[in-house]
């Protein structure tokens, strides 16, 4: 599966939301309702799926779909 | 999750308040499992009466003050392993020393396994309630931390930093429907009440409005009840359990 798919299907599950709903523009907050505890899930299952270590700083501006999967794909 | 049995984890079950806790929690149906730092017998034998009377219980080694170890213990026991309901943070120490002769180590040692190894457990069983959206933890604090206590400053302190710790935890966590709150308990008949002399013990005793000395089973009781589905709606508090010691 590639990063892509993955990074959705996480999105899909933490947030509770259908597969039409996330798009790469998709923002965390304000498109998918996510709030701060969310948004810490989220990276904590991201870190985990592609075992890497996301920091708080960088957590921050991780604030759409694709800014998760273009971090995910530079830092693998 | 390959075990669904729903699992209560009491760090400190080896004796005195955690076993209660630990065979109380049995009791209400809970799989047991009790953290030991040393020595596994007396550990062993809180896992024996639990399957005594039909529960079940394991215990595992566990050096609270080792936060590395800490999250190993999740990592390999508990996470994706069992249904983790309930954490007793109740693994404690007391090193007393007036505070002017008090020595770093005698206060960093304290701090680091009643505040800081509390800490590393309740994050670690925070990450994985998370995921369930259900949860309850119970932090065994202290009456002294409430009023303080001559010659413990570093246990006081410690216990008084539990207590700001289950403040922010139940705010943090109760958008994910996990209940976090601290027990209190007074002067209880333990190990670790059971060496001071009888000229101080009859001093305690003229305190206690109740004018009796409270069990370990006491405070099992009420950790017990606030792991219970009756305490749904309580989150955030500090419940004494110490017979109108400290009101």
């Amino acid at each position: 599966m590639s990063v892509e798919q993955k990074v959705k299907e996480i999105v899909m599950e933490q947030l509770g939301i259908s597969a039409d709903e996330v798009k790469g523009e998709s923002k965390f907050v304000e498109d998918l309702g996510a709030d701060s505890l969310d948004l810490t899930e989220l990276i904590m299952a991201m870190e985990e799926e592609f075992d890497i270590e996301i920091d708080d700083e960088k957590a921050q501006e991780i604030l759409t779909v694709q800014a998760a999967i273009d971090f995910i794909k530079a830092n693998q | 999750m390959p075990d669904t049995v729903k699992t209560a984890l009491v760090t400190g079950g080896s004796r005195g308040i955690g076993r209660a806790c630990a065979v109380r929690l049995a009791k209400s149906g809970y799989q047991v499992y009790v953290t030991y730092v040393s020595r596994p017998e007396p550990a062993r034998e809180t896992c024996r009466i639990i399957e005594e009377k039909g529960g079940r219980a394991a215990c595992f080694p566990l050096d609270i003050g080792d936060s590395q170890a800490i999250v190993d213990f999740f990592k390999e026991k508990i996470k994706d392993r069992v249904f983790l309901d309930v954490l007793v943070n109740n693994a404690g120490m007391t090193m007393d020393g007036l505070l002017v002769r008090m020595g770093q180590e005698q206060w960093e040692k304290v701090i680091r396994i009643n505040l800081s190894g509390s800490f590393f457990c309740l994050q670690q069983a925070a990450k994985i309630m998370m995921r369930q959206k259900t949860g309850r933890i119970v932090n065994i604090t202290s009456v002294t931390a409430q009023s303080g206590n001559p010659g413990q400053a570093n246990y006081t302190a410690s216990k008084a930093g539990l207590i700001g710790l289950t403040k922010t935890a139940a705010l943090e966590l109760a958008p994910r429907n996990i209940t976090v709150n601290a027990v209190a308990p007074g002067f209880i008949e333990t190990d670790m009440t059971s060496g001071l002399n009888q000229q101080i013990r009859e001093k305690y005793l003229e305190m206690i409005p109740l004018k009796r000395f409270g069990s370990s089973g006491d405070v099992a009781e009420t950790v017990a009840f606030l792991a219970s589905s009756g305490a749904s709606y309580i989150t955030g508090q500090v419940i004494g359990v110490n017979g109108g010691m400290y009101i």
